[in-house]
């Protein structure tokens, strides 16, 4: 039989996420929590992601991806009551909130904790998830990789690259390569429009000259036992190839920023419900997934552009999962759902990809956040008819973020908008 | 991308702020008397940016150095502020000469004053001191 070992709040990831949300959880009076990281170190993704322009909206100046993670880190460590286990795997979780984790020195560990908080993050589309014709050579990497290898290990993956996908990794990585000394033939997406931020479009590509191909992909991978170049092709309105428009690029490696898959093996095997169109669980406003006691936050929910939002979204997630397990301490058990009354549900209508949280309390003041479904000029966002906001230039890569007030409550209630505990979000472009 | 910036001459440029993540699409017109007269910013960093990028464009440079005695081969720095764009090059052939030793704090630094623009590259990251790795 193995140990179990007990806790407040268990914290499953020790990147940006977790990292805010054991503060969070710790300011919020939990007395014991456990932080679980696979890794050797905290700190996540950011540690890879040197470059800068983290933090601008928090912390109002533009730190570096492991600076970012420093404004976090030391209190952790210095606090007695977080327990971080490095080299951890957990490899199984229980809506019972019984956990499961392989450590280099203890072995096996048994955890139960009163709450959970997913903090997993996300994990790159690869090539297997894209199809793409042609041989099976050496020199196809996911950027993240790529940037992996050149930012912590030292390896230059190539000399001549092709980026697929225009996500603000690829981007940052094709503006990385050139300053290393490899030469970026190209960036191509399939979209009409680029996947990454306008900034890193800018700063990235336009800054180097590197050629941005739109309505494009690529549609053979060539060489036997080493990428030697790739075949590109022009796309029609449903992505596939116009015959014709073939052009032969030669490199050595082919960079895939294809999008990100929010990590939820672990979530599903504690029964918790996922949304579709995030990827992640089905939450309410404070972050709380349809299994009582789970939470989620960061790139496991839903895949963030900005981290700033990351550290929000883990503190609403870290200081909902302390009081959730400071209530199982005094009333021993918690029934339903952390004492919440009416849930109203959100989806997405027209222009709307996503919403999250998918639910809410009746009266909850609460921040949505949203994306769009593709780029528009102008637009009236709002909910089952009430005007919520209007927003200008707006992108499927720029997350909004709407505030849902009291007086949007009176209206969606007095006039029965709100009839079925079903609520629609639509953005409606305007003149 | 080389924009003349010789008075006398009328310019007009549209970019991209990069100050933030909101990235305005900025327009410039320089008229002939070499007045700046900006466009389409959100904020005034936004404006400041446009016009610096006219006069004296400057990133802020990230990269990576050697490092002896730690967990990883490589410690990220940074130019604690932007550095004439026409200099990265340069900077990144400097730097690629930096080797330093494990402990290092976030914010030591690295390479004082490089190529003499009176700005430090300084350290991202705490790399701290790990026995038995070269």
């Amino acid at each position: 039989m193995l140990n179990t070992h007990y806790t407040d709040v268990a914290i499953i990831g020790g990147g940006p996420a977790g990292l805010a949300a054991a503060l969070a959880a710790r300011r919020a009076g939990a007395e014991h929590v456990t932080v679980l990281e696979r890794n050797h170190e905290l700190g996540g993704i950011l540690q890879q992601c040197i470059h800068n322009g983290f933090g601008l909206h928090r912390f109002k100046e533009e730190l570096t991806g492991p600076e970012y993670a420093y404004r976090f880190i030391p209190q952790v460590e210095a606090d007695p009551k977080i327990h971080v286990y490095l080299n951890t795997m957990v490899l199984s979780l229980s809506p019972e909130k019984e956990m499961t984790a392989v450590h280099p020195v203890h072995g096996l560990i048994n955890l139960k904790a009163k709450s959970v908080i997913l903090a997993m993050g996300c994990r790159e589309r690869t090539r297997g998830a894209l199809s793409i014709p042609g041989t099976r050579p050496a020199g196809v990497y996911t950027a993240g990789t790529a940037q992996r290898f050149v930012n912590m290990d030292g390896f230059m993956p190539g000399k001549r690259v092709v980026i697929l996908g225009s996500g603000d990794i690829g981007l940052i990585m094709a503006r990385r390569f050139t300053m290393e000394g490899a030469k970026v033939e190209a960036v191509v997406e399939i979209m009409p429009y680029p996947a990454g931020l306008a900034r890193n479009i800018a700063q990235c590509l336009e800054d180097f000259d590197i050629p941005l191909y739109l309505n494009s992909t690529v549609t053979k991978i060539h060489g036997k036992d080493r990428v030697e170049g790739v075949t590109i092709s022009q796309v029609d309105d449903n992505w596939c190839p116009i015959p014709g428009t073939e052009r032969y690029i030669p490199c050595d490696t082919l960079l895939l920023s294809v999008g990100l898959i929010p990590e939820n093996e672990l979530s599903q095997e504690a029964e918790v419900p996922l949304d579709p169109r995030t990827g992640g669980p089905i939450v309410d406003e404070s972050r709380e997934t349809l299994v009582s006691g789970i939470f989620a936050c960061g790139n496991v929910l839903h895949v963030h552009d900005l981290v700033d939002y990351v550290s929000e979204e883990a503190e609403i997630a870290g200081e909902a999962a302390a009081r959730y397990a400071l209530k199982q301490t005094a009333d021993g058990v918690v029934n339903g759902k952390n004492g919440m009354g009416g849930q109203f549900t959100i989806k997405p209508g027209d222009g709307i990809r996503y919403v999250l949280p998918q639910r809410v309390t009746q009266g909850a003041e609460v921040d949505l956040y949203m994306r769009v479904t593709q780029p528009m000029d102008a637009i009236t966002l709002s909910l089952s008819g009430v005007t919520l906001a209007r927003k200008r230039q707006v992108r499927p890569s720029e997350m909004l973020k709407i505030k849902l007030k009291a007086q949007h409550w009176d209206s969606l209630l007095e006039d029965g908008k709100a009839q079925g505990r079903e609520l629609c979000l639509a953005a409606e472009p305007r003149l | 991308m080389a924009i003349d910036t010789q008075v006398g001459e009328e310019l007009k440029r549209k970019m991209t702020c990069i100050v933030c993540p909101t990235g305005c699409q900025l327009e410039v017109q320089r008229d002939g008397d070499g007045k700046l007269s900006i466009t389409g910013f959100q904020c005034r960093r936004g404006e400041a940016y446009a016009e610096n990028e006219i006069l004296n464009p400057r990133r802020v440079l990230t990269t990576t150095v050697k490092i002896r005695n730690a967990s990883l081969p490589l410690l990220p720095v940074r130019t604690t502020e932007a550095i004439p764009k026409e200099l990265l090059a340069e900077a990144m052939q400097v730097l690629a000469q930096v080797e330093v030793t494990a402990p290092v704090k976030t914010g030591d630094v690295i390479l004082a004053n490089i190529l003499d623009t009176g700005i430090d590259v300084i350290a991202s990251r705490d790399m701290k001191r790990v026995e038995g790795v070269a």
